[in-house]
């Protein structure tokens, strides 16, 4: 190709990659402004003066509450629906047992499920145990939805390793415990990474759950927790603009150090349908 | 060896945590939706069976068909957006230099949460303020619209970061499988006097069907499911006009209180769902699937 066709697909690039940019940089610009300068200045200007003051007023007014539920919310689901995967996974890809196929099968039905179809009768379910408004609640279900597709993630990586360490570890005498927890887990720690970095994209970001099963401020996570507070600063911008950007920066900070991970796990989420 | 590895006990010890999870948190709630769907009730109090009453009210409930219909149109867009990002993905992956740095910037609207995402487009929306409009009167446009507020165009409106959001995620996948085709290939078909067009319609596109067909799916099928961005965007307003089964279901069973056809409306959604996802991948599937 010549030199002018490659710019020309350079400058449609260039133009997709600001659309997609923009928007956020935007935000990150009226985050830092006041209502005066956002309403008479230019859109695109640089803040005259950074009103950090922005962030530290939501922060306090209850922004961070949020914020630590959605981190130990998401990382107690995390470390639950890893190991409860990696567990199945093994017993299934692993273990010789007839009905592995079968319950293999009841997991990957799991990733075609539309969850507002199940919400009812699990919000009824939670009420009957007094789980509703309780954060149990929510980390039991992040848990139970991200199994299939966590699983999913690491089933490939399972089939790949040799019988060889099994054989070699029960010819020792190592038990199933000792194999699977020392042996097998450490060896899936790059693919363990990848459902780490998906599971924890996934359960900051949802909403529905929370929306439905918590009431109080104190147990809420980010995404509804923002919701209300945005009623709240109906018409202050910087205040707006401040909650959002510290809800999605956990999320961009990630992405920024580990992207080729996220890019990974992304692309292997592709089959949740 | 075999005796260790196939101990029941052991399997059970691994299995039965996650398997109990998904039959108590998943599948026992779907076959209870249907269930609740014969009742009426109102979530708190005593349940009355009422047999189809609600399936049939749910089929011959215009607001229900409305939302259906939102759906479908998210469905079609979502679908004809993939020509968008299979159009970008074959530019990047024609030797682009920083096309891995571009597919990156390209996703990060992706990482976003929906309701993050609602809250920044209402903003970009805004009437007065928003920076769309803020463009338009810079343009010279007088009185531009207010997005949200048109029952004609709000649903277009919000399409519009839907295809932003998701645009990172197909080109990331169509991306994969383009680099996946051998290059020998492409040098052959250069060598025999192919224009890149000819290239990319006669020999690319037809090696990654196969990725194309299950985009299709996942488009379709997460359309009929969307929820987050809406409900937090417009709530399905002004008036119904961005209204769509699940956020139809959810205000019915969470804003009214009405648990029984609420129910119902979320099987007709888990059915319908079921029904497409089969039917497009029969109309999808194909055996003459080409090999390299």
């Amino acid at each position: 190709m010549n030199r002018i066709g490659y710019t020309v697909l350079y400058i449609c690039l260039g133009l997709v990659a600001l659309f997609q940019i923009f928007p956020i940089v935007w935000l990150f610009l009226f985050s830092l402004k006041d209502n005066r300068e956002i309403f008479s200045g230019s859109p695109f200007a640089l803040p005259s003066e950074l009103k950090w003051e922005n962030y530290a007023k939501v922060w306090e007014g209850g922004i961070g509450i949020y914020f630590f539920n959605s981190v130990w919310i998401t990382g107690l689901a995390i470390i639950l629906t890893v190991l409860l995967a990696s567990m199945a996974t093994f017993a299934i890809t692993r273990m010789k047992w007839k009905l592995s196929g079968f319950v293999l099968g009841l997991f990957m039905v799991g990733l075609m499920i539309p969850i507002h179809s199940a919400l009812i009768p699990l919000f009824s379910m939670f009420l009957n145990v007094n789980l509703i408004d309780h954060p149990l609640s929510i980390v039991i279900t992040y848990t139970a939805y991200n199994l299939p597709i966590t699983m999913m993630i690491l089933l490939g990586f399972y089939y790949t390793l040799p019988r060889e360490i099994e054989e070699a570890a029960i010819i020792d005498g190592s038990s199933i415990h000792r194999l699977f927890f020392q042996i097998i887990l450490p060896m899936t720690t790059p693919i363990m990474s990848t459902t780490v970095i998906i599971n924890m994209i996934y359960n900051w970001n949802e909403f529905v759950f929370v929306n439905t099963f918590i009431s109080s401020d104190k147990y809420k996570t980010l995404t509804v927790g923002i919701q209300n507070f945005i009623g709240q600063y109906m018409t202050d911008w910087g205040a707006i603009g401040a909650t959002l950007i510290i809800s999605v920066l956990p999320i961009l900070l990630a992405f920024i150090f580990f992207s080729n991970k996220v890019v990974e796990g992304i692309s292997s989420s592709a089959v949740k349908g | 060896m075999n005796k260790v590895m196939s101990n029941k006990l052991m399997i059970a010890l691994y299995v039965l945590p996650a398997l109990l999870l998904i039959a108590i948190l998943i599948f026992i709630p779907l076959i209870l939706t249907g269930y609740y769907g014969l009742m009426d009730w109102n979530g708190i109090g005593t349940m009355e069976f009422i047999g189809l009453e609600n399936y049939i009210n749910g089929l011959q409930d215009p607001k229900f068909w409305e939302s259906a219909y939102h759906s479908f149109l998210l469905a079609v867009f979502s679908t004809l957006s993939l020509v968008i990002y299979l159009a970008i993905s074959l530019i990047l992956a024609s030797k682009i230099k920083g096309a891995d740095l571009l597919r990156k910037i390209y996703l990060i609207p992706m990482l976003l949460s929906s309701v993050a995402i609602a809250q920044l487009w209402i903003k970009v929306y805004n009437p007065n303020n928003g920076i769309l409009n803020s463009i338009l009167m810079g343009l010279g446009v007088e009185h531009p619209p207010a997005w949200l507020a048109e029952p004609s165009i709000v649903l277009y409106a919000i399409f519009i970061p839907i295809l932003w959001q998701y645009a990172g995620f197909y080109i990331l996948i169509y991306y994969a499988a383009l680099k996946n085709i051998p290059e020998s290939l492409i040098e052959a078909a250069k060598i025999d006097g192919a224009t890149p067009l000819q290239i990319a319609y006669k020999i690319k596109l037809p090696l990654i069907m196969g990725v194309i067909k299950v985009t299709i799916v996942l488009a379709i099928v997460g359309s009929l499911k969307y929820f987050d961005l809406i409900y937090v965007m417009t709530g399905g307003g002004p008036n119904g006009a961005s209204e769509v089964m699940a956020s139809y279901m959810y205000k019915l069973a969470f804003s009214t209180n009405d648990f029984g056809y609420g129910s119902a409306i979320g099987f007709l959604l888990l059915i319908i769902t079921l029904i497409v996802t089969v039917i497009i991948r029969k109309l999808t599937a194909s055996d003459d699937e080409l090999q390299y």
